[in-house]
């Protein structure tokens, strides 16, 4: 009990120590504060993307619309037609047809592209429909899409959500990006507090000659720089988070601008509590292991002579 | 309580800085180690607090062989000798109390105890209410004596001091010597080496010389006054 209760002692006084230490020379001290912060929210940040994009990808995956081109000989009167055939079928849902006409009208209004429309002879768009099936397998889908392909009528027939795949197969990617960015990040993280903490054993080698002299074990002299070590992983990896937050802070308003004119009440979502968990604890740890490769390598090395 | 046996000392570039020393100090035994510069007397010391090795006899201190010290073990080993160093190697980060306080520390005593020890070791060198103050504000006399604090305050059972009074006048070589034997008179064993023949031949007690890493004398400094007179018989004939 005793012994449990100096131990818990000792921790704490090279806890205090640590942050003394830190605050004493705090110039220093926030420049290698600053540097693990902005490596750590570089993969936190990408993460905080990867997580918002994906999040719009998936309220939109339901949305397994096709649009059916027409051919341009096609008449108006025949695609209509068409539509009500086509709504008639089980594995359809509905049907909504678009003359060529209301597809320039909100051509026109929507792209901006309205005086170089203006220019042009004729309407350069075909009759659409937008059919949204009742389907939900991937192989039901393609039969459907080939059939609809397979009538005279048809143009073209784009799948609506193959841009989703292809966003999400981009995420997959993308996600495995950040997995590589946040492992050299952190490799980085344990160099830079290694290589910190090495200066802070070399400015402190009579220290730690006087107490090796006077009977100091190695966990002993280890210790606080392990603390310290541990104290600028924590300091880096809290004012990443807030560096995020902040960031996310001023992308809420034109977020919010651009979802608007989606007709959207998509907003950014943080880091989340799972993430920030994993932020603060991890930078902890790489500061911990920064401090101990350092101390390993180079305690060894002060002997009182 | 220290025990050489045929101890030779060969650094790796070559140089043999002792060469087959035997002597033993007894339990509570005083004793100075003389001899120019570079006859041994630091790599003896060094040999005594383990911050070096033999290259071939046995050191036994504290009826351990420290031969048998694993590097793992140094430090427990350590913490029970006392080592009062020429520059006092004092930690000027922190205060006086801090500084007497480092072994304590390190040894795991509470606060309390902790802070009894140390008041009574700034005490025994007469620095009682000096306890917060900086190391860089004493005077070099008065910086020695918190190094003998400090080398003291775990209550060790071998005080060994290199120079003690190498940057000091006579009078304050004196003063420091005599706070040293009054821990003597306490019952711990003291080896204190030293250039300082005057003040040897002075305090009169057992004398071990070095030249060129051999022992050149071992007993009693000659003319020594009545009354500090080793009561260890000689162990190498008679003295220089």
């Amino acid at each position: 009990m005793g012994a449990a209760l100096r131990y818990f002692r000792l921790h704490r006084q090279n806890l205090s120590g640590a942050i003394g230490r830190l605050l004493r020379h705090p110039l220093g001290s926030l420049l290698t504060v600053l540097v693990i912060a902005v490596a750590l929210a570089l993969p936190a940040g990408l993460r905080v993307l990867v997580n918002n994009v994906g999040a719009l990808s998936g309220t939109w995956e339901g949305a397994a619309d096709f649009t059916v081109y027409l051919a341009d000989a096609v008449s108006e009167e025949r695609a209509r037609a068409l539509a009500n055939d086509i709504g008639a079928r089980d594995e359809v849902a509905e049907v909504a047809f678009i003359s060529r006409a209301d597809a320039l009208e909100e051509f026109r209004t929507q792209s901006g592209f309205g005086a170089a429309l203006d220019a042009l002879d004729e309407n350069p768009l075909p009759h659409a429909l937008v059919v949204r099936p009742e389907l939900s397998t991937v192989g039901e889908m393609q039969a459907l899409a080939e059939s609809l392909a397979a009538l005279e009528e048809t143009a073209l027939v784009q799948l609506d959500t193959e841009w989703v795949e292809r966003l999400r197969a981009m995420l997959v990617l993308i996600e495995r990006a950040v997995d590589i960015v946040s492992a050299l990040v952190a490799l980085g993280v344990v160099l830079v507090i290694g290589n910190t903490i090495r200066l802070e054993i070399n400015n402190r080698s009579t220290e730690i000659e006087v107490m090796k002299l006077v009977g100091g074990s190695d966990g002993f002299i280890r210790r606080p720089f392990l603390y310290l070590g541990f104290c600028y992983g924590l300091a880096g990896a809290l004012v990443a988070a807030l560096l995020i937050a902040a960031s996310l802070g001023l992308l809420a308003a034109p977020v919010g601008a651009l979802a608007e004119l989606y007709a959207s009440a998509w907003s950014l979502t943080g880091l989340g509590l799972r993430d920030t968990a994993i932020l603060i604890g991890g930078g902890a740890a790489l500061g911990w292991a920064g401090a101990w490769l350092a101390a390993a390598r180079h305690l060894r090395a002060i002997e009182p002579t | 309580m220290i025990s050489f046996e045929k101890v030779y000392k060969r650094y790796p570039n070559g140089h043999e800085a002792l060469s087959g020393i035997s002597f033993a100090l007894e339990r509570g035994e005083m004793a100075f180690l003389t001899g120019p510069s570079g006859a041994g007397k630091s790599t003896l010391l060094k040999l005594i607090a383990l911050i070096e090795r033999p290259t071939r006899g046995s050191v036994i201190v504290n009826s351990r062989n420290t031969a048998r010290v694993s590097r793992r073990r140094i430090p427990g080993f350590r913490r029970r000798i006392g080592v009062v160093f020429q520059d006092h190697k004092l930690l000027h980060d922190r205060s006086v109390f801090d500084n007497v306080a480092l072994p304590l520390v390190i040894a795991g005593f509470g606060p309390r105890e902790t802070g009894r020890r140390v008041r009574a070791a700034l005490d025994q060198v007469g620095l009682r209410g000096r306890e917060q103050d900086a190391p860089i504000t004493l005077s070099t006399g008065e910086q020695q004596r918190v190094g003998i604090a400090r080398a003291v305050a775990s209550r060790p059972d071998v005080v060994i001091a290199d120079e003690p009074t190498g940057n000091l006048d006579p009078e304050l070589s004196r003063e420091i010597m005599r706070l040293l034997r009054r821990f003597n008179e306490v019952g711990v064993t003291l080896l204190i080496a030293t250039h300082d023949l005057q003040l040897v031949e002075e305090f009169g007690h057992r004398r071990i010389s070095l030249a060129a890493g051999q022992i050149a004398g071992d007993g009693l400094a000659p003319d020594a006054p009545p009354g500090y007179r080793s009561t260890f018989p000689d162990r190498r004939g008679s003295p220089p």
